[in-house]
């Protein structure tokens, strides 16, 4: 009998060292379609890149799916180890302090050599707290860009190769473009995020104090200030007169641009391989315009996209796996696979430069002017970011009041004034929560 | 009255509802429960922080005037919907009712929309009144001089709204009023018209009353689906704009649950559209139903 026992536990032994199952995370995604599959191609790449360490993708729908998804998992106790969570819910997971472990913390009782310079400081700050900690990692990083159409240009008697770089400049060429015939001038995506978020960043004035939020809870929206008001007063005249089109909330203004007939349009960076897929004429990509007396503009844009959140209830062991896998995201090579399949931004200065170095900007120049976008100066407390909570229901309260500027139900003035009032009374609920 | 079955054991007939007990009470209980109890607390998305505040998340909701702007439009969506779907699925019901050259086709086509997602449906409507690319959007631009934008006016954003709710509620309306019409005795419509009824009057004074229990359940379940589950056609069509112009009860919930993560408000929102519906019912059992004859 004794003998049997020993020759079990021995048995046993063997069978732990010889066939250790590989440490196994759950990394819970809300990249679908061609993103998804090239995220899984990343799973796979660091999979059989070493054998301690499993990661499983789970695709889990939407941004507010996959979010919703880990809060529920959280709730009933079995959180995935690494979930992907959009830029507005930033907010909310870092005020979560049981929830989640920052990734600076892990990488450092990991002991992963972890370098926050090696980021680029407007996608890194973005995800870090105001002394530079990372919380979370970025992944998918985007920027809003102006897309305009060349063949436009040429039949307005406009240089196609000379886009307009300040906002006079794009109104007045906006004007002659629908003089030469067409339905508009210009249109606009994502109104709260790039007209009003981009914009302050841009020209380095407050959207909200404390740093935009990020100094603490107790933090008011500010972007009813002068500049925002003269830019948005700008936009509605323009409207008044059908040269600014207004195509509807979050992407639906594509079609506008897509067909043909309103060429100048502010879109997000990671729209542009649908953009190439889609456009029958040719375009391209610039700069964000700005007001040239403002001083100091323009300083740097500010990204969209989302980030990757390290989850408490995880064991020792797959914390390790975490660290591996995080590291193993941020080489050059993987980012930069990333990054051209995609349409995505490198995280990273190296893989910026190793996709510069291939070559890949020849064809793709649009993607490099997002990057110099980033980086044009180094981002100062207005345009590091926005951290701020109930951010969903923030951009959903300018999109409403937009729409009731533009259809003439209230000024200007007044809108403006109502988004931040009302975006206050949702701050101040959540200030009372996330203590 | 219907022969009673008796159970020999006393325990085997709650033996035998129990499976469907429990699925009622963990699929639509249980869920109500927590609404109620959560709308009583402000809590963070991961609930690590619960603050008990009473009735405060309700009386938020009463002060915010954009509730009670959803309120009323909600009320106004489902009176259109039901009213445009019943209407016209009793009028198509009793044409197709009627001995005409392919009946059976016009039947199947007039169920067809029935069989489509609730959500295919607010694409197919939105792109044909697309201010940019729809069909209906040109025509009426083009022909008749109508600027059609329901992405800024109001008005013809709820218009929108309402047809795409009605036109997919209509098939199921369609179904149960051929239904009824089917089961009216012939002999009392010939019996009027030997009387010397207009085809109007023996329609309103025989056929119509005739038909009142099916009336009655369609309303019903009309309001439940205006209230519920149009959602897919505000999400898919509007969200909720205009402004707030077609921002639905049901729609905020989800918003203020789902995408916000305010879990207090969105209860607290869930709970009193419940308590609308179930007074709805209610009241349409205790004064409605008397004008039924079965």
């Amino acid at each position: 009998m004794k003998r049997l026992v020993i020759a079990l536990a021995a048995f046993a032994l063997l069978c732990g060292t010889a066939f250790a199952e590989p440490v196994t995370i759950e990394f819970w995604h809300a990249m679908g379609g061609k993103n998804g599959d090239v995220t899984q191609a990343i799973i796979d790449k660091f999979n059989a890149s070493q054998s301690d360490y499993k990661v499983v993708g789970v695709f889990k729908g939407s941004y507010a799916d996959t979010m919703n998804a880990g809060i529920a998992a959280f709730r009933a106790g079995q959180p995935p180890a690494i979930l992907q969570v959009y830029e507005v819910g930033t907010a909310t997971m870092m005020s979560a302090k049981g929830a989640i472990v920052p990734v600076y913390k892990l990488m450092q009782e990991e002991g992963q050599s972890f370098d926050p310079h090696e980021f680029i400081p407007a996608i890194s700050g973005y995800y870090s707290t105001s002394s530079g900690q990372m919380l979370s990692m970025p992944f998918n990083s985007s920027t809003a860009v102006m897309y305009y159409n060349k063949d436009a240009f040429r039949k307005a008697g406009l240089d196609p190769n000379k886009p307009p770089k300040t906002w006079p400049e794009v109104f007045a060429d906006a004007r002659k473009l629908k003089a030469a015939g067409y339905q508009g001038g210009l249109t606009s995506n994502w109104f709260g995020w790039i007209q009003l978020e981009n914009f302050s960043a841009w020209h380095n004035v407050p959207f909200g104090t404390k740093s935009n939020g990020f100094d603490g809870f107790d933090t008011r929206l500010v972007f009813n200030g002068p500049l925002q008001l003269r830019h948005l007063t700008n936009l509605y005249n323009l409207s008044k007169e059908g040269v600014f089109i207004y195509g509807g909330r979050d992407n639906a203004a594509n079609s506008l641009f897509t067909s043909g007939q309103v060429p100048i349009h502010f879109e997000s960076i990671g729209g542009y391989g649908a953009m190439k897929s889609t456009c029958k004429f040719d375009f391209g990509v610039a700069m964000l315009p700005y007001y040239p007396d403002v001083k100091g503009a323009p300083q740097n844009s500010i990204i969209g996209g989302a980030s990757l959140w390290v989850m408490a209830k995880q064991s020792q062991a797959q914390y390790k796996a975490v660290a591996a896998f995080l590291t193993f995201l941020s080489k050059p090579d993987i980012q930069s696979y990333f990054h051209e399949q995609t349409g995505y931004l490198p995280v990273t200065l190296a893989a910026y430069k190793l996709t510069k170095e291939q070559g890949y900007y020849k064809d793709n120049p649009g993607l490099e002017v997002a990057i110099q976008q980033l980086n044009n100066k180094t981002p100062t407390p207005n345009s590091r970011g926005i951290r701020f909570g109930y951010m969903p229901q923030i951009r959903t309260i300018c999109d409403e009041q937009w729409e009731s500027i533009l259809g003439g139900k209230e000024t200007v003035k007044q809108g403006l004034d109502n988004m931040v009032r009302l975006g206050n009374e949702l701050l101040r609920k959540f200030e009372q929560i996330a203590q | 009255m219907a022969k009673q079955y008796e159970f020999s054991s006393r325990r085997l007939p709650y033996l035998l509802v129990l499976p469907q007990m429990a699925i009622v009470f963990v699929f639509f209980f249980w869920p109500a429960i927590q609404a109620v109890w959560q709308s009583l607390y402000i809590q963070d998305a991961f609930g690590l922080s619960m603050i008990f505040v009473g009735l405060s998340n309700y009386v938020r909701l009463f002060k915010d005037p954009s509730y009670i702007n959803s309120l009323f439009i909600s009320f106004a969506f489902a009176a259109v919907v039901a009213f445009s779907a019943m209407t016209l699925a009793l009028f198509l019901a009793v044409q197709a009712n009627r001995r005409i050259r392919g009946a059976a086709f016009y039947k199947t086509m007039l169920v067809w929309p029935y069989a489509m997602a609730t959500l295919v449906a607010g694409v197919l409507w939105l792109f044909l009144f697309s201010p940019n690319v729809g069909i209906i959007a040109y025509f009426l631009k083009h022909s008749l001089g109508i600027d059609w934008n329901h992405l800024l006016r109001a008005g013809q954003a709820f218009l929108l709204v309402s047809i795409a709710a009605s036109w997919k509620q209509v098939s199921y309306n369609f179904v149960f009023f051929l239904a009824g019409l089917q089961n009216v005795p012939a002999a009392l419509v010939e019996a009027a018209a030997i009387d010397g009824a207009s085809p109007f009057r023996r329609f309103w004074s025989v056929v119509f009353p005739l038909l009142s229990p099916t009336t009655f359940y369609l309303l019903v379940m009309n309001l439940v689906y205006a209230f519920f589950e149009t959602f897919p056609i505000i999400h898919q069509v509007t969200e909720g704009g205009p402004g707030q112009a077609t921002n639905i009860l049901v729609y905020r919930v989800y918003k203020d649950g789902v995408i916000n993560l305010d879990l207090g408000a969105s209860s607290a929102e869930s709970v009193i559209l419940m308590l609308i519906v179930i007074g709805l019912t209610v009241l349409q059992f205790r004064f409605v139903e008397r004008k039924v004859t079965y």
